[in-house]
């Protein structure tokens, strides 16, 4: 039952964790390229364990899908955060996109005065080339961009399009592969498959 | 080691402790996400005065690396005490690069100004915020405009500089000139002149807003769209010079008045310093200047 390691240096790697993320978020579909120092925590991929050491401490709390349920005990004890059952109260999940179905509505969607107050999905998925690309737009993109990301869920367009009508409420994705992050915030509109 | 380095060892890269940079990070994260929209933070106190720019300095704080060139800007100057002070504390807390240059740095941070070079995709402008809230004019509790934010609600504030136009014959408001941000929130973009209201619209940089006092984080991301707000009778017009800069000659930089004797002698300059003084290096002179050589970091 050894706990996985935390950065060696994590004042540093945390910043170098965050400006990943926020680059992500802040240029939706382009793979932002990074790699973690870490190594894996139980069933979490070592960039995904290194956002939660990044955003995760005993002011918010998160939601762990079922095949990442063995993560809550490193990412408890290595954070101070709490793990919570109901996805609609989390601040931030965590979720394997090839073992478990996403379902964008069950998480905190947040509050027409606090949009804010909604959940941060952090979504695992392998690098695998993916030949799939969906049309986006939205600020972040200059005029229009491709997503690429291997192993969405068939209704995906759809959850996101449900997603996008409940804005400026509604959830913020990160898709994580061993290389780059993806950021998918909810401002940001599918049009369909690139042909 | 002078006294201000020493009052500032024992402290954490940047000042702010990992708790805060994680709090402060997460509500960048969410402001990125929702365009325009203030995010509530725990704002700290800073060893520096409100009115020095807390806000802006707690984000450029938590997002600042060791890679990073930080440039420090007040009314478009990198040498007012302000923003020697600014640059000064991170230098100090953080050991980071500094520049003059707008297109050498990383992060900007800025009070009162848009630099006058096109900022790029690379690059992240910090602004300092005082009043984050563009309807606290018009209603000053807290728990309404978030509502009339909710709902969109923005009718009051049309009323209101319809007024103006009543009034004046045009739009009285010169700087902190209100936007709407992504087709959705109504945002202040802090007390920057209108003429740099423009530059805000599909800018490639990412931009963060950071109100101290008032404690709110907010942003535009690169390449949204950032419209003022104006009338189909009224259209927004940026604040136009008649003449151009007497040092550089710029016709399309912000210029400011400068007394130049006691006699009531006075001039219009860049306002934005940097970019004075890369025309001059350049050779363009303005009626009141003269040549000069390239300006160089070392010389500095
Ligand atoms: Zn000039």
């Amino acid at each position: 039952m050894t706990i996985a390691q935390g950065f060696a240096e994590p004042v540093r790697e945390q910043q170098r964790t965050f400006r990943a993320v926020m680059d992500a978020l802040s240029r939706p579909t382009a793979p932002t390229p990074y790699s973690s120092s870490l190594g894996k925590a139980g069933p979490l991929q070592a960039n995904a364990y290194a956002i939660a050491l990044t955003l995760l401490d005993f002011e918010v709390s998160y939601h762990l899908a079922p095949s990442l349920a063995e993560a809550e005990r490193h990412l408890t004890f290595q954070t101070g955060s709490r793990r919570v059952n109901d996805a609609g109260q989390a601040q931030f999940a965590f979720i394997d996109l090839r073992h478990d179905p996403l379902d964008l509505a069950a998480y905190a969607q947040g509050e027409p005065d606090y949009p804010d107050r909604s959940t941060t999905v952090v979504a695992l998925c392998d690098g695998a080339p993916e030949s799939k690309k969906l049309v986006c737009r939205g600020p972040g993109i200059a005029a229009s961009s491709t997503l690429s990301v291997p192993g969405l869920p068939a209704d995906f367009v759809d959850q996101w399009q449900a997603n996008g009508t409940r804005a400026p409420l509604g959830i913020d994705l990160l898709f994580v592969m061993p290389e780059a992050i993806i950021g998918l915030p909810r401002s940001t509109r599918i049009f369909g498959e690139a042909r | 080691m002078s006294a201000t380095a020493e009052n500032y060892r024992g402290y954490n890269f940047a000042y702010l402790d990992e708790q805060t940079k994680r709090m402060i990070r997460r509500a960048i994260l969410k402001a990125i996400a929702i365009p325009g929209y203030q995010v509530p933070f725990a704002s700290r106190e800073m060893p520096m005065p409100y009115g020095w720019g807390t806000g802006g300095v707690q984000v450029t704080a938590a997002i600042l690396g060791p890679d990073d060139i930080l440039k420090v800007i007040d009314q478009g100057a990198d040498d007012t005490t302000n923003a020697v002070s600014i640059r000064q504390f991170f230098e100090k807390t953080a050991g980071v690069q500094t520049t003059t240059e707008t297109g050498k740095a990383t992060i900007i941070q800025t009070r009162h100004r848009i630099p006058e070079a096109t900022l790029q995709d690379h690059q992240v402008l910090v602004y300092q915020v005082p009043i984050p809230e563009p309807l606290r004019f018009l209603e000053p509790r807290e728990t309404e405009t978030r509502t009339m934010h909710a709902l969109a609600e923005y009718g009051l504030m049309h009323v209101k500089l319809y007024e103006d136009i009543a009034q004046h014959g045009h739009i009285a408001k010169t700087y902190d000139y209100p936007v709407l941000v992504a087709e959705r929130y109504v945002m202040a973009p802090s007390p920057i002149p209108k003429f740099d209201n423009p530059k805000m619209h599909q800018s490639g940089a990412l931009q963060l807003f950071g109100a101290g006092r008032e404690k709110r984080i907010y942003a535009i991301p690169p390449h949204t769209e950032v419209v003022s707000l104006d009338f189909e009778d009224h259209p927004f017009e940026p604040t136009k010079f008649t003449e151009p800069c007497a040092l550089c000659g710029a016709l399309d930089s912000y210029l400011d008045e400068v007394i130049t004797d006691d006699k009531g002698g006075r001039m219009f300059v860049c306002s934005d310093t940097h970019h004075c003084e890369s025309r001059r290096a350049e050779g363009h002179v303005g009626a009141l200047g003269t040549p000069i050589t390239p300006v160089t970091e070392a010389a500095e």
